[in-house]
């Protein structure tokens, strides 16, 4: 009888824990002991708006099916605005996300100013094995791992296989071959090469590398910007557009580039697998056999195209730090990876989602991976994401005729000597 | 008129009370204090929130960024806390280094060259405009409702959504203003690549979103202007030139002088126009100094918080300084205001 009641009793404190366990989903605390997760995870994606932030957004919601309790807040927060908009909700302590998508060259500067969670030991982090090499790469800053890569890239060129007929001509493997195409496509059909974007110095990458050049060389910490290879670099792009071979813009360049593009305006533009659905959706691409994808054209000194890619890390701050876990995990999982890649031809970041079949079968995904395997690493250091504001400015200013590109390229090194102290 | 014998009876009674207060003869300013709170403590009561909210929401922010115009606080070493980590500030006091640098590099100097070009001419051109436009607004003509209503639009439209509007007609290849010189058989303009049309382009909508501001205080002051002066000039036979000249100009020239003052300042400060047309670009090209102190303080990174403040120091240093220079030329001229 005693027993009994001591059961009871005890059931009874269970059930009243329990019930205060479960009723403590309100967002600010995370799981308890009980081992299911609650609470809100809220996620900024930077994906392309009208093609990819669709499938992401449903995929994210789908975390839900395995977490009932936890409710998924997904935000598109434009590309160009991300960076910021993370630095300065971070460091105020109000309005961060859970997550976010972060661009490689981002990770290590948000580390470096302690914005995120390290994931060493956590949920996020499973068979870590699988990464590819270069993707890895970049979430690792001062021996920890602070996020767990999303999608990889690199860049290539895109072009519009009609014209290329109407005009008579094969795809351009240089610089050079790339200017002739240019001026016969404009002779025979009227149209413009190339789109070269002139707002975002990313796109000078490619043309940066064909000369042999690199923004800096962080093993001997020297800044290569304004060597001899930098500066040839800025007259090839200043020279594409000087003699029309190539049109840009000094704003709003990613739409103008995908509107003329998709409208057939021009034939060719530099640009990733991001741009892939995006671009089918043009109805120039109604039919999707018309686009091409080559490899990036070569400068005097090689060829390469910059490797690039997106994490998903962990904001220290997260009231729900074990519910964001689980869902960095969940969003850059094989499975996961694999629905993305068939649906927007993105490049999955684990070796084993490259051998399903519909992944291996997808003709954009079978191009880029050996762009990707070739592609040019840049410095994971902690000022990787400072290195664009400085080389943005001067790139237009060269491409608008108002710095010649050997000053042009001056000013960016000396920008760079300031932001790295002690480099040469 | 009311605003003056209110500040004058104002004075007079606290000079009456400083008055009496010496001649009483205590000579302790203490007790003067005391008697003061005692008798006023009801307007002390009533204002207090007030000082307080502004000394929060403006001596503060103003104190502080003065502050860090005198240290070297940027991203890395201000102190913040982001859930375990905590991250403790290290930057150091400089003294006036800041200064000393923006004031002997080039690019403060040269960005204070571009805004006050554009100052000068977006307040010239919107003036001219708005008065033009008072002008004819204020003669009796079919419509006139009409009309003011369709040239006030501007002005009713949030800045930013005219802003975006403007960015899509300036579009080189898909904007309406070059498909009409098109249609002209007009090269298209690179309306915000090229740095010299782009300088053009971000003045052209500033006059736009400036001048219904302009016509409607001069619509005001013209209509203030008693008609029977224009009537007793024409018969002593003044022509229109004579007219505006001599009667318009003058009767104008309280409401001119405050919209002018006004329209400086916030020229001068125009960030929306600036940052959401061209962001300051093509390159530098239309940068202003406070949108060029914003890029500071949010764009480039490490964000120099240092630099940024000092920017924003000399900017209220010049804006202090043209209205202490403005206010006394128009005192010597008997205007008050």
């Amino acid at each position: 009888m005693r027993r009994g009641i001591a059961a009871t009793a005890l059931v009874a404190a269970l059930g009243v824990t329990l019930a205060a366990c479960g009723g403590s989903d309100s967002g600010s605390s995370g799981s308890k002991g009980s081992g299911e997760l609650s609470g809100t995870v809220t996620w900024w994606d930077t994906s392309t708006v009208g093609s990819e932030d669709k499938v992401f957004k449903k995929v994210a919601e789908d975390f839900t099916k395995a977490h009932p309790k936890v409710t998924v807040k997904y935000v598109n927060v434009p590309f160009g605005e991300a960076q910021n908009k993370f630095k300065n909700a971070a460091q105020s302590g109000s309005g961060a996300p859970d997550v976010i998508r972060s661009e490689v060259a981002w990770t290590p500067e948000f580390a470096d100013l302690g914005y995120l969670a390290p994931l060493d030991g956590t949920a996020a982090l499973k068979n870590q094995d699988d990464f590819l090499k270069q993707a890895a790469a970049s979430t690792k800053y001062k021996g920890k791992t602070y996020a767990v890569p999303q999608v990889i890239d690199s860049m290539g060129i895109f072009y519009n296989k009609k014209i290329f007929k109407e005009a008579g001509v094969q795809v351009p493997k240089t610089v050079d071959e790339l200017k002739a195409v240019s001026a016969k496509i404009k002779q025979k059909t009227g149209k413009t090469g190339l789109y070269l974007r002139g707002d975002d110095a990313y796109w000078f990458l490619s043309f940066l590398y064909g000369e042999g050049g690199d923004l800096v060389d962080a093993p001997n910490k020297k800044v290569t910007i304004d060597s001899p290879a930098g500066v040839k670099a800025f007259k090839v792009v200043k020279d594409l557009v000087d003699s029309g071979a190539a049109k840009t813009d000094a704003t709003d360049g990613w739409n103008n580039m995908q509107t003329a593009f998709k409208e057939g305006k021009v034939a060719m533009m530099i640009n990733g697998p991001w741009a892939v659905a995006d671009t089918y959706a043009g109805k120039e691409f109604a039919d999707k056999a018309n686009l091409g994808i080559a490899p990036v054209p070569a400068g005097s000194a090689g060829q390469g195209a910059p490797q690039g890619g997106h994490n998903l890390a962990v904001y220290a701050g997260s009231k729900n730090l074990d519910a964001s876990y689980a869902f960095a995990e969940y969003m850059t999982s094989a499975e996961t990876q694999a629905k993305i890649s068939k649906e927007l031809s993105l490049l999955p970041t684990r070796e084993s989602v490259y051998l399903k079949s519909d992944v291996a079968l997808n003709e954009q995904i079978a191009f880029f991976k050996p762009v990707v395997d070739k592609a040019v690493e840049r410095p994971w250091i902690p000022e990787t994401g400072s290195l664009f504001a400085p080389l943005v400015t001067e790139y237009t200013k060269v491409l608008t005729g108002q710095t010649t590109p050997e000053k042009g390229a001056k000013t960016v090194g000396d920008g760079y000597r300031k932001l790295l102290k002690d480099w040469k | 008129m009311a605003v003056d014998t209110t500040g004058q009876s104002v004075a007079k009674a606290a000079g009456d009370h400083v008055a009496r207060g010496r001649s009483r003869g205590t000579g302790k300013s203490r007790g003067a204090a005391k008697r003061s709170l005692s008798t006023h403590w009801y307007a002390w009561a009533m204002v207090a929130p007030v000082t307080v909210v502004i000394a929060v929401i403006i001596g503060y922010p103003l104190v502080r960024g003065i502050y860090l115009s005198l240290t070297d606080a940027n991203e890395r070493n201000v102190a913040r806390s982001i859930g375990v980590n905590q991250i403790p500030a290290t930057y150091e006091f400089v003294g006036l280094d800041n200064y000393t640098d923006a004031l002997t590099g080039s690019q403060f100097l040269g960005t204070l060259g571009w805004t006050i070009v554009w100052t000068v001419s977006c307040v010239a051109l919107t003036f001219a405009l708005g008065l033009g436009l008072a002008n004819i607004l204020n003669r009796r003509i079919a419509g006139r409702s009409a009309y003011r209503l369709l040239l006030i639009l501007p002005w009713a439209v949030p800045g930013f959504v005219s802003v975006f509007a403007w960015r899509f007609l300036y579009n080189q290849d898909n904007g309406l203003l070059n498909k009409v010189l098109a249609g002209g058989g007009i090269d298209a303009v690179p309306w915000l690549n090229d740095p010299t049309w782009a300088k053009l382009s971000v003045i052209a909508t500033n006059v736009w979103l400036g001048v219904p501001f302009m016509m409607v205080a001069l619509l005001g002051g013209l209509q203030s202007i008693p008609g029977e002066l224009y009537e007793a000039a024409e018969m002593d036979g003044a022509n229109p030139w004579q007219r505006f000249r001599h009667i318009t100009m003058p009767g104008l020239r309280s409401v001119s002088t405050t919209v002018i003052l006004l329209s400086t300042i916030w020229t001068f400060n125009m960030f929306p126009v600036i940052f959401l047309l061209t962001r300051g670009g093509p390159g530098e090209a239309t940068q202003i100094l406070v949108t060029q102190a914003y890029k500071f303080s949010f764009e480039v990174s490490p964000r120099d918080f240092a630099q940024s403040s000092t920017w924003g120091v000399l900017i209220l240093v010049l804006l202090m300084v043209f209205a202490a220079f403005y206010q006394r030329v128009l005192r010597k001229q008997g205007e008050v205001w």
